[in-house]
């Protein structure tokens, strides 16, 4: 399996670079997957990983889009629930990247 | 399956233990899979499936996924029908107080007429 | 001898064979057998008739990841996988009901 290193720390990743032990995520691992998907983290995108982890937290599964988008959207208002928002923030898909991101496994369903 | 644009009634039928065999949990990724197709899906639970919406699993100490959470999330992806067998709670002192999610409670008789209108009716 | 369970009492007839072929020693229930001990459960008289000639005991931790901990068969004891490990020891052999 691969290893990333970060702030000379290791951590396993998985074939597609999913974090394996989702209990090792820290903003700083975060931060460097961010980087490797391109995408600069801003308070919206903390905002997002926020509310997955938390959805993780609550339901034991990493949330398919259509779901996230619908959570949020209760969550965060009409203007961030809509996939434009989301896309906008993680162009390769707000669940595989956001996911990715923020530590969590690939939601289930995705392809 | 959405090519000839109908809409078909899936019912997963649920007759498994949560943690003795793998079969509970496959049987609820595939329901999550199934939910992105927009199918009228709805889950039931006879026999030992029962026991996976028991309240109050703490699998720490077999160090295995506790999944039941998820059956709280189904909710959002618009999977609302979960038929539970009253005979098979009673058979192992169970009541709806017991159970983690809101249900619908059915005798035998009921469920078996409920699977006669389904097209198509999965079961682990 | 210890008899090990590890079928609940309603999805196969481990327990049944058990009872009707063991003479003596200890039942452990283990994995989905331990449902066979929680009250209210089909099999709940047949656990307490065991308990006249055998030991009861149920793995606490499959007892709990079950969310069965509270319902217990009063009389029933739970051990841990150290307390499992100590039967296996204590008793001359061990047959797994599988």
């Amino acid at each position: 399996m691969p290893i990333i290193e970060v702030a000379g720390k290791s951590y396993e990743t998985d074939e597609e670079g999913y974090l394996v032990n989702l209990n090792e995520w820290n903003e700083e691992v975060a931060g460097y997957l961010a980087q490797s998907e391109n995408v600069v983290m801003t308070d919206q995108h903390w905002e997002v990983i926020n509310f997955l982890r938390e959805y993780y937290d609550e339901f034991q599964i990493a949330p398919a889009v259509r779901v996230l988008t619908k959570a949020i959207g209760k969550k965060l208002g009409a203007e961030k629930g809509n996939s434009q928002y989301l896309y906008e923030l993680f162009p390769y898909g707000p669940a595989k990247q956001a996911c990715k991101i923020g530590g969590l496994p690939k939601p289930t369903g995705c392809i | 399956m959405s090519e000839e644009g109908g809409i078909k009634k899936f019912m997963f039928v649920n007759r498994k233990a949560p943690y003795g065999t793998v079969y509970a949990l496959e049987s609820l990724e595939v329901v999550l899979i199934t939910a992105a197709f927009d199918q009228d899906v709805s889950l039931a639970f006879l026999d030992d499936g029962v026991y996976q919406l028991k309240k109050g699993q703490q699998t720490k100490g077999i160090e295995t996924k506790n999944f039941s959470p998820t059956f709280r999330a189904l909710d959002g992806y618009d999977i609302e029908k979960l038929y539970v067998e009253r005979e098979a709670m009673e058979e192992r002192g169970l009541t709806e107080a017991d159970l983690l999610v809101d249900v619908i409670v059915l005798s035998r008789v009921e469920m078996g007429e409920l699977m006669e209108q389904q097209d198509v009716v999965l079961s682990c | 001898m210890l008899h090990i369970i590890n079928k609940a009492p309603q999805e196969r007839n481990s327990l049944d064979s058990c009872l009707r072929v063991a003479r003596t020693g200890t039942i452990l229930l283990i994995e989905d057998g331990v449902y066979a001990a929680t009250r209210g459960n089909a099999a709940e008289g047949k656990i307490k008739d065991a308990m006249t000639r055998f030991k009861v005991c149920v793995l606490g931790p499959d007892l709990d990841a079950r969310g069965m901990g509270d319902r217990l068969i009063e009389g029933v004891q739970s051990v841990g996988y150290d307390g499992f490990v100590d039967l296996v020891a204590s008793e001359p052999n061990c047959q797994s009901w599988v």
